[in-house]
């Protein structure tokens, strides 16, 4: 029962697959070399397609409540039961919005950019593992293709800004590169420890590598020194990819009003956010699968819930984590930005690479916790002392106009 | 140490995320439609134009005078005089708006013309539900729109309204004190003139004093 | 030569002398990319798995970018009025067409082109990490020292915070 409840997609693939196969058997038709594994992929794949826009429908709603609980508001409560609709409302606006197109706009590129944005955000889901057996391409270098894809969409954002010629839209898209070119070198640095220690860049096989069950907790990658460390970075780094608050510099709505998404209206600009949901649903995975043991029941006694269950509970605590931050913590300043990635997140990661060589060379016991702890904690103090220790400047006092 | 600052914060943003959820009192904000807050009695949206008795028109205050249409900053106000003259509250003969309209879209609210008016005869209203479905016609509002009894302005502004009316009764007073006074010295001078007059026949009639 | 390999040759040409040929740097900067993703794609139509992103990420994710960077930085970046084509675009294809000559005249002669096709084999990322770990390990442990020295020598200098 549990077992058929885990692979319950799978079977049912390989049913609608074989049920393909009869018809056509049935009708007499000798089927070309090509289509069935193309009908695989497309059975493959249109769950994807389908699941992830409907999660990105139900985070907007939740995205807006939540952060209307933090600020002591209600947030959306009037479409559908307890607003739950409100999706279905800003959809049917942004598609019936006029599509309004700058008269000096690149017209090409200004319409393939948030194209590009989508596919990209979309592409790189086939590597994801979603559950036992679910993964739509078991990539050999899965890692890779997700970076690979990922950086093709910093491309497509510079597209859109340049392409708008306005001058908050250009501003915007220089901001997003700057900050998507610093903030790779620590996201992918911090994915490398597990490289490291695991020996693979298949993300089956990195999560395989974190299915047992050590004593009391998993065998999860964040459960160590150099996990816990690069699970934070990647976390921080992620934040930043997405140009989600604190780091949401490039589309500032009090300096730069939008940002590199100014000038698209109705369905392109639901297109921009999509894909901006669509990447943090991704970046999110990849986490979960780098770190948090990927669809691995955290007990063994768990195990009777499905892998997938596991994979998408992940999944929405580390968007409410994301909901979360965005709620509480202002928007960093232009050199604070490059601040935190040159100074605290490059030289943070690189220890980290060398903690996650001492764990694995160190061999099991409390030796490894202790040399690679030490590691990591003695250079997170050393390292954030000197530019982020608040300095005294004394209370804050205020003057009011008589 | 780095990282303090952030968990804190994460903390408060915790704290109010399930507060708000377990106590009605930390939401601040109030669900609109059928939920209202009292107004403050200093409210205002938009002019209203003031008239006494039953008949709007006829009981309108305004004199068409025209200063607040020169005053208004954003020029939302646009006054035709009348033709003809009628009896306005004092008792005195005086020209009466035949339009007044006030643009909505683009009345700022600021009051000016409250404050220039010296007839007491603009005020501002509190009603804010004031969008239509006419974005032409709906938006620019007549003197009939615009007509609102002294008792309403009693009703939505007391304390003004009251200064008002105590203003009013101190002009209307002076007016009819005039008025008496004048009527008074017109008797006066008519019984001089006669009693002049008998006396001494073959006599220019004096002139009125000036008043 | 197969359809899929046509199609991507064709791609990388048209994108290629369109880098060349467009008047508009921007454009130029964005053919170069497309030029680098088409590249991609014949690494992985030929099952050169890990060359052919690393390829993505290197050169559209890296490159692309610092291209486009430079082109905004500078003047460049403003639009042209006239032609949208280079002024100089017969003389590039010129230079083009020679380079190209000259490539192919020497793959042609050469002694590559007279070996056999090898047999495909299936070369996965772990023999190629294999290969790198002990056959080339003390490249890569160079080019690796390198590397880490140009980025710690990176962040050192923004550490250095000036006194007033």
């Amino acid at each position: 029962m549990t077992e058929s409840l885990d692979q319950i997609f799978v079977t049912l693939k390989h049913w609608l697959l074989s049920g393909f196969e009869n018809l056509l058997k049935w009708l007499e038709v000798a089927p070309p070399d090509w289509l069935m594994p193309l009908v695989s992929m497309v059975l493959s794949l249109a769950p994807i397609l389908m699941v992830f826009p409907a999660l990105f429908a139900i985070t907007t709603v939740l995205e807006r409540k939540g952060l209307g609980r933090i600020q002591n508001r209600y947030g959306p409560n009037r479409v559908g039961p307890f607003g739950f609709l409100q999706f279905a409302a800003d959809g049917i606006k942004a598609i019936i919005k006029e599509d309004l197109v700058p008269r000096a706009a690149d017209k090409i590129f200004h319409f393939i950019a948030p194209v590009i944005l989508v596919i990209t955000a979309f592409t790189v889901y086939a590597v994801l593992p979603f559950g036992r057996n679910m993964v739509a391409v078991d990539l050999d270098a899965g890692l890779l293709f997700f970076f690979a894809v990922g950086a093709a969409s910093e491309l497509a954002v510079f597209m859109a800004g340049w392409s708008s010629r306005n001058k908050y839209a250009l501003l915007g898209a220089m901001r997003a590169v700057a900050q998507m070119v610093s903030y790779e070198i620590p996201l992918i640095l911090s994915s490398v420890a597990v490289v490291m220690i695991t020996g693979t860049l298949s993300l089956t096989k990195i999560v395989e590598a974190q299915s047992t069950h050590a004593g009391l907790l998993p065998d999860w990658f964040v459960f160590t020194p150099w996990g816990f460390m690069g699970f934070a970075l990647f976390m921080i780094a992620a934040n930043a990819e997405l140009n989600r608050s604190p780091f949401d510099l490039p589309e500032g709505e009090s300096e730069i009003i939008a940002g590199y998404f100014i000038e698209y209206s109705g369905f392109k600009f639901a297109l921009f956010f999509l894909s901006e949901y669509l990447s943090m649903f991704a970046l999110s995975g990849l986490g979960i699968t780098l770190f948090l043991g990927g669809w691995n029941a955290p007990f063994a006694v768990l195990d009777f819930i499905p892998s997938w269950a596991w994979f998408f509970a992940k999944l929405l605590a580390l968007i409410f984590l994301f909901i979360w931050t965005r709620g509480t913590l202002p928007r960093l300043r232009q050199d604070q930005l490059m601040n935190l990635a040159w100074k605290f997140m490059i030289p943070m990661v690189l220890v980290n690479l060398v903690a996650a060589a001492l764990w694995h060379f160190t061999g099991p016991g409390w030796m490894r916790w202790l040399s690679s702890g030490a590691l990591v904690v003695g250079a997170y103090m050393l390292l954030g002392k000197p530019q982020f220790e608040s300095k005294d400047i004394g209370k804050r006092t205020y003057r009011f106009a008589d | 140490m780095l990282g303090k600052g952030i968990i804190k914060g994460m903390a408060e943003t915790a704290r109010n995320f399930l507060g708000s959820y377990v106590s009605a009192e930390r939401l601040t904000t109030v669900q609109y439609p059928e939920q209202r807050i009292p107004q403050i009695e200093k409210a205002r949206q938009f002019p209203f134009l003031v008239f006494d008795g039953d008949d709007p028109m006829k009981g309108l205050r305004c004199v068409a005078c025209q200063i607040c249409e020169k005053e208004c900053p954003p020029k939302c106000i646009y006054i035709v005089k009348s033709k003809d003259k009628r009896v306005d509250y004092k008792g005195q003969m005086q020209l009466y708006p035949a339009t007044f309209d006030i643009d909505l879209s683009v009345c700022m609210s600021c009051q000016i013309c409250v404050e220039v008016c010296p007839f007491e005869s603009i005020k501002m209203d509190t009603a804010y539900e004031l969008s239509t479905t006419d974005r032409f016609g709906g938006l620019m509002v007549n003197k009939h729109q615009l007509a609102k009894s002294n008792e309403h302005y009693r009703h939505i502004h007391p304390t003004d309204a009251a200064a008002s009316d105590a203003a009013l009764a101190v002009e209307v007073a002076k007016a009819q004190a005039k008025a008496k006074a004048d009527i008074e010295a017109k008797a006066k001078a008519a019984a001089e003139a006669k009693a002049k007059a008998a006396v001494i026949t073959p006599v220019a009639p004096k002139p009125v004093a000036a008043t | 030569m197969t359809l899929p390999f046509a199609i991507i040759a064709v791609l990388i040409v048209a994108a290629a002398s369109a880098a060349m040929t467009l008047r508009n740097l921007v454009h130029s900067a964005l053919a170069v990319a497309v030029a680098f993703g088409g590249l991609a794609l014949a690494y992985l139509y030929l099952d050169a798995q890990f060359v052919g992103l690393a390829q993505i990420l290197v050169y559209v994710g890296a490159v692309a970018i610092l291209i486009v960077f430079a082109v905004l930085l500078t003047r460049g970046g403003e639009a042209p009025e006239k032609s949208i084509f280079s002024a100089t675009w017969f003389w590039g294809l010129l230079i083009t067409v020679a380079v190209f000559a000259t490539l192919a005249w020497c793959v042609m002669h050469s002694f590559a082109s007279k070996r056999e096709p090898a047999d495909k084999v299936e070369v996965t990322v772990k023999q190629i990490g294999d290969a790198l770990m002990t056959k080339f390990v003390l490249p890569l442990e160079v080019i690796g020292l390198l590397l880490t020295a140009a980025l710690i020598g990176a962040v050192i200098i923004a550490m250095r915070e000036e006194k007033k």
